[in-house]
């Protein structure tokens, strides 16, 4: 065995800063470090404008992993450590973020990041990160009137996507366009359990199903599980995706046609920051400038 | 803020609602709750810190179990809040 495995399952970590933005002129400077748990986020905020953002794997060391996904951050900007008024932490590994002033749950947070990155229309935030998925309803001003979480197993969340994308042989990235080359949707997995799936998955091969009918059946039976999660809290418009999966075709355009309605886009994103995978980050970035002013109040 | 403590599964959906807003500490239920699981949490409201009842870590992935003795009729956590801030969905399928 010479030939090297491939991580079909690893997706890009990147950084950015935002063109045309000059920290200097700025009065506060606050930071989001959203620890989930397969991705860590961080967002720097100058003046409640994204100045730089940065996404990481998340390693077995969560304060190690808030270090790294801030000075991964902080890389390229001229922008100091020292220069940061207010940090706020979140998300699962959030205890652990040494360098917080505060720490606040990241449902909080991605309900005000929401807010900020699509307005005062959203009214449904569905969450769907590495090993969790959150289905959040939201107020005009970001508030969170109810949430509700499922964290009993990783059906249907991030994890389980990379998971079947190692399985396939095909990067993470494209799994989602690839499930959408099917000409007819098969019926979805019976089995929503990541390692259950997994197992369907390979007997489904076995019988001849292409890599992508296999993939279409099991983003199927992941949008219906969002779906059957979203009910619960009820779904009103306007509604948006968050989170890693907000990235996957696959799952949030067959979650579209069993609601019946289309999320909200961001336009730019990769411009503007405003990625839907750092949303977490982005409301405790939001959150650490309010509470900032607060305290110099 | 509502939150929903629990989980739907193969079997049915078994939910610990609490309302934020109307909560106010006072830790009746915690007192009352037969198997002891729930406990006072801070949350951020408009900034400001309060605590109020939540499901223990612990117990959240397990609600069908150590709830299943006070279902359907003698929920004794619901029963003991004079805020009317907590609720139960309790929806067994087979």
């Amino acid at each position: 065995m010479t030939e090297e495995k491939k991580e079909y399952w690893r997706w890009k970590e990147y950084r950015k800063t935002i063109e045309g933005k000059d920290w200097k002129t700025g009065k506060i400077i606050t930071a989001g470090i959203d620890i989930g748990s397969i991705g860590s986020k961080a967002v720097i905020m100058v003046d409640g404008e994204i100045y730089a953002l940065g996404i990481i794997r998340t390693g077995s060391n969560s304060p190690d992993s808030a270090k790294r996904v801030l000075d991964f951050t902080l890389e390229g900007t001229d922008l100091k450590f020292e220069n940061i008024n207010y940090i706020v932490g979140t998300g699962y590994g959030r205890v652990n973020v040494p360098m917080a002033n505060k720490t606040i749950t990241e449902i909080s947070c991605h309900a005000k990041g929401a807010n900020f990155i699509w307005g005062d229309s959203v009214r449904t935030v569905l969450d769907v990160g590495g090993q969790d998925i959150k289905a959040i309803s939201i107020d005009e001003k970001g508030n969170v009137v109810s949430f509700l979480m499922n964290d009993k197993c990783a059906a249907g969340t991030g994890r389980g996507m990379e998971v079947i994308a190692d399985l396939l042989s095909l990067p993470i990235e494209e799994i989602g366009e690839a499930s959408l080359k099917v000409k007819e949707d098969p019926p979805p997995l019976n089995c929503t359990c990541v390692v259950f799936a997994k197992s369907e998955a390979v007997s489904l091969l076995r019988k001849g199903w292409t890599k992508e009918k296999v993939l279409a059946a099991y983003c199927r039976a992941m949008a219906q599980r969002m779906f059957d999660l979203l009910k619960r809290i009820g779904i009103k418009k306007d509604f948006v995706v968050t989170g890693g999966q907000s990235k996957n075709i696959g799952t949030v355009s067959r979650l579209e046609s069993l609601l019946g309605f289309k999320r909200l886009q961001v336009p730019d994103w990769e411009k503007n920051g405003k990625d839907p995978m750092v949303a977490g980050a982005i409301g405790a970035a939001i959150f650490a400038k309010a509470l900032y002013e607060k305290s110099k109040k | 803020m509502i939150t929903y403590y629990g989980y739907k599964d193969g079997s049915g959906e078994y939910f610990i609602s609490i309302d934020s807003d109307k909560c106010n500490g006072c830790g009746e239920c915690i007192e009352k709750c037969p198997k002891k699981i729930l406990k006072l949490e801070t949350v951020m409201i408009n900034l400001e810190d309060k605590l109020v009842s939540s499901v223990k870590e612990e117990f959240r992935r397990q609600i069908k179990y150590v709830c299943n003795n006070c279902h359907p009729d003698n929920i004794l956590c619901v029963l003991s809040c004079k805020e009317k801030a907590i609720t139960t969905i309790w929806n067994q399928e087979r």
